[in-house]
């Protein structure tokens, strides 16, 4: 047998020995705690998922002007029209430029549209896109959206024949056929309408319809305030003749109010749950000091001054505070991502940040609840508890 | 100097005097047993002396210093260092095992120190229990612990309000030899007891009646105080 144990030794003893040897009661404060712990862990890892599972956060640093044909029955926009309209904005405000020229196409005779692009561009006018796989880096290779991907079960690192047909002159009558083969190198991944759509390189699109590419449209990604950017757009469409520039809100009004009202309900219902946490911890805690009045008047009997019942009473409850934090983190997890899956039809990655968080939280709330019980136990007069009946 | 000392003390209920004018010395190393019927004001008198309470009136003086007037927390501090308890009820942490409940009273003492614990758990008999919860003990084992808890911080007087009133004979015999082994020891020991034979086995009786000391026997050590009871 050792010696002189530590104070704090003790202390750990009797508070561990309480909350190990008295289950029952302890396993109620403690469940309360856990659940708190995993809806806090697990709302606010969709709290901040939501934009990006809505695809939009990220979108709000994609394009915020479209460059389209100013008659559209003369067909597209040349190249030059517009690299003519992009040397209107300074280059420390032009983050990207990326032309788009839509082609139909087939692929076994079933119609499909593909867009050739500067896909190099396009990672910098649309930062939001996900891509499983990768991005097309050589010459037949395309990237595929996901709702096409679906519809012609691709995936990554498959084959497949793309068809240009080149027709007559009333546009119906086939002369002759283009099929090139691709390969899928990553499926788009943005929850927009991006997914119905094939990708591949200008010059790709080029080799395949025999054709100089003119563009349906361009998007840009420019660094201004809403007044800048009228400005430039007012400059272009007086300057250059050929394009008409549209200046695009980043983030819809509708879509962001849908947005914040989601996440504040979110964080509504984590509150509303955190509140029922604190007062079923407490509510635990007073039971808990009542029931034990006779030990908390025998402490004070042998000598135990207020601040130590205190402490012991709240190291108690602390020590529930962090192991249902601790359990709540992992729950809260595995909770987010049940409702990720179901709910978005997207996993979501795990944030060790949420780990402390969630028991910092935990401790807290266990710490409020507490202090009342606690004050209460102070309150007990030894002669009165220990007296025999 | 007497180690005790209650001068004209009263404890006062609404118009009710659970002590009237009770004025008692107790010396140090003496063993006084306290009798009377219930309700005589035993436990009062007790918890007066055990610093868990304060008498409405009237001087306590506890080593020469004056308790009846200090605050709730410097009563603590003087129970802590001065005083040993044991109650009827055993009053034992459930959670804790015998060794744990007798380092309890260490704690808030000095140093928990398990091996004293369990020196003075053997001093009782129980050091093969060391280890159990109070609930895996019998009553006589659990007030044993009691005495064990009481004395582990060497007080300088030992208080007991019926500590043989849960037990059998058997185990009351147990615990008064252990009184009577702290006593040769020099301890000082006060006893509230409703039992003739407990109240034989001390130096002096001291009998309570509707809160007046009624007598005061002196040394009855050869069995006369049992008269002095009825
Ligand atoms: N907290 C209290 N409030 C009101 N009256 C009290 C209180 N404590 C004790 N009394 C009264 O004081 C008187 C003495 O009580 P005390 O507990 O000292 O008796 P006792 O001699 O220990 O009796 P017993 O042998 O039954 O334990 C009793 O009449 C009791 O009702
Ligand atoms: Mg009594």
């Amino acid at each position: 047998m050792t010696g002189k144990t530590s104070k704090q030794a003790m202390y750990l003893r009797m508070i561990t020995a309480s909350v190990a040897r008295r289950k029952s009661r302890m396993l109620i404060a403690l469940l309360a705690v856990v659940v708190g712990a995993t809806i806090l862990s697990g709302l606010v890892t969709i709290y901040y998922d939501i934009p990006r599972q809505m695809g939009m956060e990220f979108r709000n640093y994609g394009a915020n002007m479209i460059l389209v044909p100013a008659d559209s029955t003369q067909g597209g926009m040349t190249r030059e029209s517009i690299d003519e309209a992009a040397s209107h904005i300074r280059s420390d405000e032009l983050v990207g430029v990326s032309p788009y020229h839509y082609e139909n196409l087939t692929i076994n005779a079933t119609p499909m549209v593909a867009a050739g692009t500067d896909l190099e561009a396009v990672r910098a006018t649309s930062p939001y896109w996900y891509v499983e796989g990768a991005w097309p880096s050589k010459p037949g290779e395309v990237l595929v959206g996901l709702q096409e991907a679906e519809t012609f079960s691709l995936k990554v690192g498959d084959k497949v024949t793309i068809t240009y047909t080149v027709t007559g002159d009333d546009g119906r009558d086939a002369i002759e056929e283009n099929p090139v083969e691709f390969t899928v190198s990553g499926l788009l991944d943005t929850g927009g309408s991006e997914e119905k759509y094939f990708f591949i390189s200008q010059e790709d699109m080029e080799s395949l319809t025999g054709k100089e590419l003119t563009y349906n449209v361009a998007e840009l990604s420019i660094q201004a305030n809403a007044e800048r950017l009228q400005e430039i757009a007012d400059d272009i469409s007086s300057s250059v003749p050929t394009v008409s520039p549209q200046v695009v809100k980043r983030l819809t009004t509708s879509e962001s109010t849908v947005l914040t009202k989601l996440q504040a309900l979110v964080l509504l219902v984590t509150i509303v749950v955190l509140a029922l946490t604190m007062i079923c911890v407490a509510t635990t805690m007073t039971a808990v000091v009542t029931e034990r009045r006779k030990e908390i008047g025998l402490r004070k009997a042998l000598g135990a001054s207020d601040r130590s019942i205190m402490m012991e009473f709240m190291g108690e409850g602390l020590l529930q505070g962090a192991i249902g934090g601790l359990f709540g983190a992992g729950l809260g997890f595995a909770f987010a991502q049940l409702v990720s899956t179901n709910v978005f039809n997207s996993s979501i990655t795990f944030r060790p940040i949420l780990v402390p968080i969630t028991v910092l939280a935990a401790l807290l709330v266990t710490g409020l609840a507490c202090t009342i019980p606690v004050r209460n136990a102070t309150n007990v007069d030894p002669a009165l508890v220990l007296k025999g009946e | 100097m007497s180690l005790l000392e209650m001068k004209n003390v009263y404890k006062t209920y609404g118009d009710l005097n659970a002590l009237d004018d009770v004025s008692i010395n107790i010396e140090a190393g003496e063993w006084v047993a306290i009798m009377g019927p219930s309700g005589s004001g035993k436990s009062t008198a007790m918890n007066i002396i055990g610093c868990m309470d304060k008498p409405t009136s009237g001087q306590v003086l506890l080593d020469g210093q004056d308790i009846s007037k200090l605050s709730r927390r410097e009563l603590t501090e003087i129970r802590r260092d001065k005083i040993g308890l044991i109650f009827q009820q055993f009053h034992l942490i459930s959670y804790l095992t015998a060794v744990e409940n007798v380092m309890v009273a260490q704690y808030y003492h000095s140093l928990p120190d398990e091996a004293e614990a369990m020196e003075a758990l053997e001093r009782v008999g129980l050091a093969d229990r060391a280890k159990h919860l109070p609930s895996q003990l019998s009553g006589g084992e659990q007030q044993r612990v009691c005495v064990a808890r009481a004395l582990i911080n060497h007080p300088e007087i030992i208080l007991a309000d019926e500590p043989t009133g849960n037990l059998d004979e058997k185990n009351e015999r147990i615990v008064l030899d252990l009184f009577r082994q702290l006593h040769a020891e020099g301890t000082t020991l006060v006893v509230v007891t409703h039992d003739a034979e407990v109240g034989a086995t001390a130096q002096r009786v001291i009998t309570l009646e509707y809160g007046k000391v009624t007598s005061e026997d002196g040394d009855i050590s050869f069995g006369k105080g049992s008269s002095a009871i009825k």
